[in-house]
């Protein structure tokens, strides 16, 4: 099934949102992949890199959902290549603000057994807090 | 003449000022202004209408002054001054207020700012217009010589078209062979001729020209004076082969143990220390690699075998350079492009992978190919990767190359057809085939079977044991991402401007765009001429174009250049110094500054020599007396400008006064306009022939007449027409700095800068950077400043007249 998108003012709205929180003048980007061409994760990406740029540009809010956005590990591959100068990582990491702003935790930290605790590595307790990486 | 009834002309260009400038108010508050006797608004003010209703204006009102409020003057400055010339009034009572570059678009944020620079600005050209003086032009002679800088395509169709005109040309070549980058191409897209067929008659023809002397292996070393005078240096390098004994008959190269990667053949194939550069190379003559020879470069009776192989003696290690003087009228530069160097753009590693390689170089195989003697193997599966060092800012090229889509259209299909098993793709990122029959050509290389794809690589890999390339793209319309293995990896590389352009745009002082390629005088109407009088540009050196553009824009500067050199004589702006002899006293401080030794002594007073002055002001500041003054841009008219300017300043806002040199930095600020960038509506720029001309005592009156900074812009020293002027223009801020600092007011709001015409931010930063800083400083208060503008001329040479009268 082909989806028909109707671009209307919400649209717009939330590509500013995400010009304004990056700082990346997403509507630059030309869409020449080549950032999805040398990221190291795309494989493993439900959207390419450049497709996430695409979504943003049309204002598609659904582009906050995927897991391309999580699997982004702001390694700047994409970044050092981009012939138009963009940031594609900041760009991900404003859709990432998204749901971090929301401030939903998805554990909770008093439930969790001590001893489990000691073994959890620091850097998994912050990711399972209010991210959704991994 | 100084007073005068004023017409003033208020333009809407068509929405671009007024849509952000309320052009009315503009045009009831010049209503108001003293010795103005007209107001009109028009809706496009340079049109055949504006311009009959400035004529008739002209003749019906008696009008004896006009000011035009439009565009920039470095538009229609001339249009209107031949208005006024036909309407029988003088072309030099003419004054521009620039509401265009200078108003509506870098201050569209901000339209009421906007409009109130837009009055000052036409208050600024009004008191200017009051003063203006009926000027004649200078007269000068020129004849009928020309100067070809570059043998490529583009320098050879200037000078057949100069030469069968009957013009003069002397045609300069760097290379030991005429004939450019066109000469290494396979075939020409669209239309598929082979390249080297359809140039070399064309290389022929010029020894053959009677009218071109043609100097190869040789570089211009310095060119002076201007239109109709330009002294021209050549040094002439030695070819080490006397050209009138060889034939050409290949004993010595036969001979020669030295072998060096060709530069015909892009480095892929071996030639000798003595050799012929091609096939078709003209002068079809031996030349001796000075570089590589080993009796050049280890001396004495080292080798030598050439010596004893050439049955004609023509090998002569004696020859010296030589230095060829000559004088030309007008120069055309036709310098053309150097190509990106692939090696770079790291990531795709060209000279590290031996199945990457250029675009040029795959130009160079097919020819070998085609000829039956391949150079290497090619494989079965090759791509393209096209914009390799084009419209990429990670390395620095943010233009697009223009010729790379159908060069890589071409030798795709050329290789696909002369191997229909072959897989040949094109990875692209927008396919631009702009030209007559580019798009049909485009379809045939689909139709042949050759597979473009949209995405671009980010890096390439080379299989260790293979050798091929592996490459992961993005197929950007599917959204799959795709890898591939290749035999062979094509990088379509850009141009870039020739390393050998750099001497000459310095030489000539012509200025750069953005991009680095050389500036034409204006992007749609005069694209062959640069900004120097009687200096043209033919072809990639002005910006990347095919062979088509490249000979037209040939033929265009070959005609720019005979429409100067066919009149006998040329006229110039009559911009020159001159005495006011009642006030000189004869003390001859005047003298040593002038650079070009325009002024002397005449019986105890100023001269200056109108011709060789070239009226860049310098000499003015020297003055103890005001005797010293400079036409168009009079010590009056520049203190009535900054008077105005200041006018409308009300308490507790800031002006900031920008003098800009007519050659850059004025254009600067037009360059910055048009690219809608904005900076503080604070400033208002007044047009000034070099920044030395901005005199300490101007500046003193500015500061008393109400401006809280001052800002001078110049032209980059090695690129002024003036090339002293930034030195005097340093001496002068430096010395009011002192004063301000003796008064005690901050001494850094007055400042300068040099710039090029690319300088867009740093234009805004600095006039930015000088507003803030007056901002925020505590303002002057009104005792400093009248105290400033009292006997400025006492303060300012007290010591200087002491000297003098002692010598």
């Amino acid at each position: 099934m082909i989806n028909k998108l109707v671009i209307t003012s919400k649209n717009e709205e939330f590509l500013r949102r995400i010009v304004e929180l990056s700082g990346e003048t997403i509507t630059v980007c030309e869409q020449c992949g080549t950032c999805s061409g040398g990221c190291p994760l795309v494989l493993e990406m439900d959207v390419t890199p450049a497709e996430m740029m695409r979504m943003v540009q049309l204002g598609q809010e659904e582009v906050a959902e995927t897991r391309t956005i999580w699997l982004c590990a702001s390694c700047f591959s994409c970044t050092v290549k981009c012939p138009r100068g963009l940031d594609p990582s900041k760009v991900a990491e404003a859709l990432r603000q998204l749901s971090l702003r929301k401030a939903i935790d998805h554990i909770d930290i008093m439930n969790i057994p001590a001893d489990e605790m000691d073994k959890l590595p620091q850097i998994a307790l912050v990711s399972a807090f209010r991210k959704l990486t991994g | 003449m100084k007073t005068g009834k004023i017409g003033v002309y208020v333009c809407h260009c068509g929405g671009n000022i007024s849509e952000v400038v309320d052009v009315k108010a503009v045009a009831a508050f010049a209503e108001k202004q003293t010795d103005v006797v007209l107001v009109r608004t028009n809706e496009h003010m340079c049109s055949e209408l504006g311009q009959k209703q400035v004529a008739d204006d002209i003749k019906e009102h008696k009008l004896d002054k006009v000011v035009i409020a439009a565009c920039s003057p470095q538009f229609h400055e001339k249009t209107f001054r031949s208005v006024l010339a036909k309407a029988g009034l003088n072309p030099y009572v003419l004054e521009m207020a620039n509401l265009r570059e200078q108003c509506s678009w870098p201050h569209f944020d901000f339209p009421e700012f906007a409009t109130r620079k837009a009055k000052d600005l036409t208050d600024t050209a009004i008191a200017k217009a009051r003063l203006d003086e009926p000027l004649e032009k200078k007269t000068m002679p020129i004849g009928k010589r020309v100067l070809v800088i570059g043998a490529g395509i583009a320098g050879i169709q200037a000078s057949l078209g100069l030469g069968d005109a009957g013009f003069k040309v002397h045609l300069v070549e760097r290379e030991p062979s005429i004939g450019g980058k066109m000469a290494q191409l396979s075939r020409t897209f669209p239309t598929e001729d082979c390249s080297a067929c359809i140039l070399s008659p064309k290389m022929a023809d010029v020894p053959a020209n009677p009218n071109i002397t043609l100097l190869t292996n040789a570089e211009v070393e310095n060119i002076d004076g201007y239109l109709g005078n330009f002294e021209v240096s050549v040094l002439k390098k030695p070819r080490y082969v006397d050209m009138n004994k060889c034939v050409t008959c290949r004993s010595c190269e036969a001979s020669c143990p030295v072998k060096v990667p060709s530069e015909f053949d892009e480095g892929m194939t071996m030639r000798k220390a003595i050799y012929v550069p091609f096939d078709f190379a003209v002068p079809y003559k031996h030349i001796i690699d000075e570089s590589q020879c080993l009796r050049l470069t280890k001396g004495g009776k080292v080798c030598g075998l050439c010596v004893k192989a050439c049955p004609h003696d023509a090998i002569d290690f004696d020859q010296k350079p030589e230095r060829v003087k000559f004088t030309v009228d007008t120069v055309i530069v036709a310098t053309g492009y150097d190509t990106f160097d692939a090696a770079t753009k790291k990531v795709y590693g060209y000279g590290k992978f031996e199945n990457v390689v250029t675009a040029l170089q795959m130009e160079r195989m097919v020819v070998r190919g085609a000829e039956g003697n391949p150079i290497r193997k090619m494989g079965q599966k090759i791509a393209f990767i096209q914009c390799v060092g084009s419209r990429d800012e990670q390395v620095g090229n943010e233009y697009c190359s223009r010729i790379c889509c159908m060069y890589a259209t071409k030798l795709s299909q050329l290789l696909k057809r002369s191997d229909p098993s072959r897989d040949v793709y094109v990875f692209y990122t927008d396919l631009r085939a702009f030209g007559k029959g580019f798009e049909e050509y485009y379809k045939r290389a689909q139709n042949t079977g050759v597979k473009f794809l949209r995405g671009k690589p980010a890096e390439l890999f080379e299989n260790p044991d293979t050798k091929k390339i592996i490459m992961k793209i993005e197929d950007t319309l599917s959204r799959e991402i795709l890898e591939f293995e290749f035999d062979l990896v094509v990088l379509s590389t850009g141009l870039v401007p020739n390393k050998g352009t750099e001497p000459i745009a310095q030489i000539l002082k012509l200025s750069k765009s953005p991009d680095g390629f050389l500036q034409e005088a204006h992007p749609k109407f005069k694209p062959e001429d640069t900004l120097i009088e009687g200096v043209f540009l033919a072809g990639t050196v002005q910006g990347p174009k095919d062979i088509p553009d490249t000979v037209g824009q040939a033929s265009a500067a070959a005609l720019r250049a005979v429409r100067l050199m066919n009149q006998e004589a040329y006229t110039i702006d009559p911009l020159a110094a001159f005495v006011h002899e009642e006030a000189c006293d004869g003390c001859g401080l005047c003298v040593s500054p002038c650079p070009l030794n325009a002024i002397s002594l005449v019986s105890k007073l100023a001269k200056v020599n109108q011709t060789l002055c070239t009226g860049c002001g310098s000499c003015i500041a020297s003055c103890p007396r005001n005797a010293l003054d400079l036409q168009c841009y009079s010590n009056d008219q520049l203190a009535a400008q900054v008077k105005a300017a200041l006018a409308s300043k009300k308490k507790n806002e800031t002006r900031i006064l920008v003098f800009a040199d007519d050659m850059t930095a004025y254009r600067l600020a037009d360059n910055v306009g048009t690219a809608k960038m904005t900076y503080s509506a604070d400033s208002l720029i007044i047009r000034v022939p070099s920044g030395s001309r901005v005199t300490p005592k101007l500046m003193l009156q500015a500061f008393a007449a109400g401006a809280d900074g001052i800002f001078i812009g110049d032209s980059e020293q090695k690129s002024s027409p003036y090339p002293h002027s930034a030195a005097v223009m340093k001496e002068n801020v430096s010395t009011v700095a002192n004063i301000l600092s003796e008064s005690g007011i901050e001494p850094d709001r007055v400042r300068f800068f040099e710039f090029v015409t690319v300088m867009l931010g740093g234009f805004v930063k600095q006039i930015d950077g000088l507003a803030d800083y007056c901002k925020k400083a505590k303002p002057i208060p009104a005792q400093t400043r009248k105290a400033l503008g009292k006997d400025i001329n006492n303060r300012l040479f007290a010591e200087d007249r002491k000297e003098s009268i002692q010598v």
